[in-house]
């Protein structure tokens, strides 16, 4: 066993020492810890796996090794302290970073070997909400929404893509901000509005970059929400890098904890949250 | 041993900036051919870049004819050669003065914006979030803006030159009666097919540069909010010098004509 893996704690659950070149290891949603009752029950079958995933910046090595992979319909929470490459790992995923070593495969498709426009039709099946939301601050919230169908859509007419604008935005809750320009929103309809232009592409998978960093509890809480009611509506299989315990909580269905560039354990919340050791500890006490 | 390592660094960074610079400023033409081409982007782009730019370049024009003809009239008039001065604000506006205020004004309003504007899109995650979205940003952002200020640029130096002519005919009147007629006449009997064409052909490559560089240091903005004020302010300081050096091989080139 490579020293890697040996450092992947196992968290009372027998599926975590994965051995890597063999498949996906079982969720650990299924230990005898019981876990929070999942919205829609997620299907084994990896969307996305990372094996030996490596990056570095000039002289800081950031990821050293990371295996991961995330189910069909399942939630993985990512954690971590500052500076573990959390950010830069699901950048990696949609080649806003390129690794330095490892494999990732998405959908079925190894993007190491993909091209421009291969990688783009990718990138379509994706979802990335940012963590500032990263709305386009020249054009309404209308806009920002219609940029995308614009350049995807071009045979949808504009009837159909305003309906399809209104729908998304009524998702969300926020259907009467539709021409108002992001500045004038609160960071927490920022948010909504960053989550509406992404599903609105229909993606199948979502990344999500610390949603409710810069909340209040009770604006975290509705975004929080709406990742759940987003994943029971769309059956997205997603990734949420998160420092917010709340937000792990009500949206994980399973936890990956990173440290040192490299999967230090690996369970659900429950699993975690009772583990005895003391560096998991600090992230729940 | 430290400072000829801090050498060797500096001087690598200076080749992979100008090469990276190089890289980018080609990949416009590659780039400008593939369809889709977001005509409404352009549009907008040219009346932000030619519109909006008007009523500055329009002042400054008349000013510089008026101020050009005003200091060289005691010179002139020492030589009695008065009614040369119109021939030679002319051809010093139309050959010179003209397109290069107009370039280096655009550098400071239009570069720095360009720089200014991208340069916040990379801080605040807006252009990673269209390359995520499959939008290709170069294409999007780039492209549009380079497109306009390569054809705006030329037609404001067109109207600046008009403009400037003006201002010299207005200031000629303060000590001297002249027609416009006779102004405009005495003006155009000096200016030649070579004074014109090479001037207008290098206002757009004055405009492609004020373009490119203003993209480019916006584009490569770092993370963090000082990096938006030194890609603004870089943008203009670079497209400044690339007018100035591209004036430079300009007049070399004419010179041999």
């Amino acid at each position: 066993m490579s020293e890697k893996e040996e450092n992947i704690l196992p968290i009372e659950t027998p599926t975590s020492e994965v051995e890597v070149d063999e498949a996906p290891p079982e969720p650990t949603s299924d230990t005898n810890v019981q876990p929070k009752e999942p919205e829609t029950t997620p299907v084994e079958e990896p969307v996305i796996t990372i094996r030996g995933l490596v990056k570095s910046f000039t002289d800081h090595d950031v990821l050293r090794g990371v295996d991961l992979h995330v189910n069909k319909g399942e939630n993985l929470v990512i954690l971590g302290k500052s500076g573990t490459g959390k950010s830069v790992l699901i950048k990696c995923l949609v080649g806003l970073e390129w690794p330095d070593g490892g494999t990732i495969n998405i959908l079925g498709q190894d993007i190491s070997t993909l091209n421009y426009s291969e990688m783009n039709a990718l990138r379509l099946r994706i979802g990335f909400l940012f963590q500032n939301a990263a709305l386009y601050d020249s054009m309404t919230v209308r806009e920002n929404l219609n940029f995308p169908l614009r350049q995807h859509k071009k045979k949808m007419t504009q009837e159909k893509r305003e309906a399809l604008i209104m729908e998304m935005l009524d998702n969300v809750g926020l259907a009467d901000s539709a021409d108002q320009l992001p500045s004038r929103l609160s960071g927490g309809q920022s948010k909504r509005i960053g989550l509406a232009r992404t599903l609105i592409l229909r993606p199948e998978i979502m990344l999500y970059d610390e949603p409710t960093t810069g909340l209040d509890t009770g604006t975290a809480k509705e975004i929080s929400e709406l990742i759940c009611s987003t994943k029971k509506k769309y059956n997205i299989s997603s990734i949420t890098i998160t420092h917010d315990m709340h937000c792990a909580k009500m949206t994980a269905d399973r936890i990956i904890l990173l440290k040192d560039g490299i999967v230090y354990a690996e369970g659900s919340y429950e699993d975690l949250e009772h583990s005895e050791d003391e560096w998991i500890r600090t992230f729940f006490y | 041993m430290q400072p000829t390592l801090n050498r060797y660094q500096r001087s690598k960074d200076f080749f992979y900036k100008a090469g990276d610079l190089t890289a980018f400023m080609l990949r416009f033409f590659r780039e400008a051919v593939k369809p889709p081409y977001e005509w409404r982007e352009i549009l907008y782009q040219c009346y932000l870049v030619g519109y909006k730019s008007t009523f500055l370049i329009g002042l400054t024009a008349f000013i510089m004819g008026a101020v050009l003809t005003i200091q060289s009239r005691p010179a002139m008039a020492s030589f009695g050669a008065i009614a040369m001065i119109p021939g030679m604000v002319a051809v010093s506006v139309v050959r010179e003065i003209g397109p290069v205020i107009t370039a280096i004004i655009c550098a400071g309003k239009i570069g720095s914006r360009m720089g200014a504007e991208l340069g916040s899109m990379r801080v605040t995650e807006q252009i990673d979030a269209m390359e995520v979205s499959a939008i290709n940003p170069y294409h999007y952002l780039v492209v549009t803006r380079t497109i306009a200020t390569t054809l705006m640029i030329p037609l404001l130096a067109i109207l600046s030159d008009a403009i400037a002519f003006i201002g010299a005919y207005l200031a000629m009147n303060i000590h001297d009666s002249m027609s416009f007629r006779h102004f405009f006449q005495a003006a155009m009997a000096h200016l030649e097919f070579v004074d014109i064409f090479p001037a207008i052909i290098k206002t757009f490559f004055f405009g492609y540069v004020v373009g490119i560089i203003g993209c480019y240091k916006g584009f490569r903005a770092r993370r963090g909010t000082e990096s938006v004020g030194i890609a603004a302010n870089s943008a203009v300081v670079a497209s400044s010098l690339a007018v100035f050096i591209i004036d430079m091989l300009a007049a070399q080139i004419t010179d041999l004509l």
